[in-house]
């Protein structure tokens, strides 16, 4: 009651004691799993070295982050975007037609195509491909349809 | 009879473990509790001087504990209440001289014949705490609403319920209401965010804890300490009783009165 009619009022706290109490959490995080901030720092590092020998991460959108519900509940939440690069003209190399540029946007959920496809698989993907983007670009457009 | 072992916690030192166990002493005995407050803050004894009664040791802690003198001997009776007794620490040994198991021990006999045994821990995470950690039934964790105070009242918490003894209560202690106002310390609520605990006291600072510790009376036997009121309301949940908070506002604003009004306070 007290909080919703401090939110009510625009009386949420500005002061040193709501950058206490975001200190609090954010000390707690790391003493509560006894791993120190600069470890936790240490170990992103070393994550991230491991996942970048096998997927191009977009190094800017990289989040992990620690959440936790309470003392015992902690988790470690990884976004490692994925930049696509699967269906590049040079990765595609004897079909230089298949240019279907999925740059952005691709969340990369499917199939990872590193290096140097035969032929034939190189033409499924292409196939494979068509579709979704088409079916992408419908839901696209009837988004836009609902924000008019 | 099966007493109840409460123990007195809080990691960081100086946040008023002991002022909280003298005052929950007195609270209990005065409604009528037969209570043994014991000091295991070995090496630091404080807890006599808090309760008035330093020039009535002659055995400590460690005498009992090593045979040299009979429990019942070894208890100070309080000058007030024919039953609030204390165990003083000794002054001069290390607090190796005494281990869990002789805790349990001794609080096992007390167990018998009292129906609060308070134990005031040392700060720390070490062997003291878990003298005084050992024979509990219950844990008090003593905290004030600053950031390293709550850091490591959740150290001890997790200490705690590792130990099987949790979940303890928390007491925040030197809450200034004017501040919290103001948004310039944590709330009991922030706290109560942060540490997940049960709150079974809140404490405003109060200058009449000085002076009742200068002088050797706790500050609960001082009817206009707003502290002392609030000690003896957690004697008083401590025992079951539903006690509502009190209200620690000196001059509301018409805006705290209506959220009081709405919330039934
Ligand atoms: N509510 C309070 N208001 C004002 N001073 C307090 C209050 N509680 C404790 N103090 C003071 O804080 C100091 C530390 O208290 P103490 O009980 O000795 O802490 P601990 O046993 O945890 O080390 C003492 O000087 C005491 O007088
Ligand atoms: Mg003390």
């Amino acid at each position: 009651m007290t909080s919703l009619l401090n939110r009510l009022f625009g009386r949420t706290k500005r002061g040193s004691g709501a950058t206490a109490k975001n200190r609090l959490h954010f000390v707690l995080q790391h003493d509560r799993i006894n791993l120190p901030p600069e470890r936790a720092e240490e170990m992103k590092k070393e994550i991230l070295a491991v996942i970048v020998k096998y997927l191009a991460v977009d190094q800017e959108r990289v989040e992990i982050a620690l959440e936790q519900r309470d003392r015992m509940h902690s988790k470690l939440v990884a976004e490692l975007p994925i930049v696509n690069e699967t269906y590049k003209s040079e990765n595609l190399k004897p079909e230089p037609v298949a240019t279907v540029a999925t740059d952005a946007g691709s969340n990369g959920a499917g199939k990872v195509n590193e290096g140097e496809p035969e032929d034939a698989s190189a033409e499924d993907a292409e196939e494979d491909d068509k579709e979704p983007v088409a079916d992408k670009s419908d839901e696209d457009s009837s988004k836009d349809d609902d924000k008019r | 009879m099966a007493g109840k072992v409460v123990t007195i916690s809080s990691g960081k030192g100086g946040v008023g473990k002991t002022t909280a166990t003298a005052n929950l002493g007195i609270s209990l005995a005065s409604l009528g509790k037969k209570v043994v407050v014991i000091d295991a803050d070995i090496g630091l004894r404080n807890l006599d001087v808090i309760m008035g009664l330093e020039n009535r040791i002659v055995y400590d802690l460690v005498d009992i504990v090593e045979g040299r003198s009979k429990l019942r001997q070894s208890m100070i009776k309080h000058k007030k209440f024919e039953d609030l007794f204390l165990i003083p620490a000794a002054q001069t040994r290390d607090k190796m001289a005494v281990s869990p198991e002789d805790m349990v021990k001794l609080t096992d006999e007390l167990r018998e014949d009292y129906d609060y045994v308070l134990i005031d821990s040392p700060a720390g995470i070490e062997r003291g705490f878990r003298n005084a950690l050992e024979p509990a039934d219950e844990v008090l964790i003593v905290t004030n609403p600053e950031v390293s105070a709550v850091r490591d009242a959740d150290r001890i918490t997790g200490l705690i319920e590792a130990a099987d003894k949790g979940p303890g209560r928390l007491i925040i202690n030197r809450l200034k209401p004017d501040l919290v106002k103001k948004g310039e310390m944590l709330s009991s609520d922030d706290v109560y965010d942060i540490l997940g605990l049960k709150i079974i006291g809140i404490i405003p600072e109060d200058e009449l804890v000085l002076s009742a510790s200068n002088s050797g009376i706790p500050v609960t036997l001082n009817m206009d300490s707003k502290a002392g009121m609030a000690f003896n309301n957690v004697a008083r949940r401590l025992t079951g009783e539903d006690v509502p908070f009190m209200n620690l506002d000196d001059n509301p604003g018409l805006f705290q009165r209506l959220v009081r009004f709405l919330d039934g306070r």
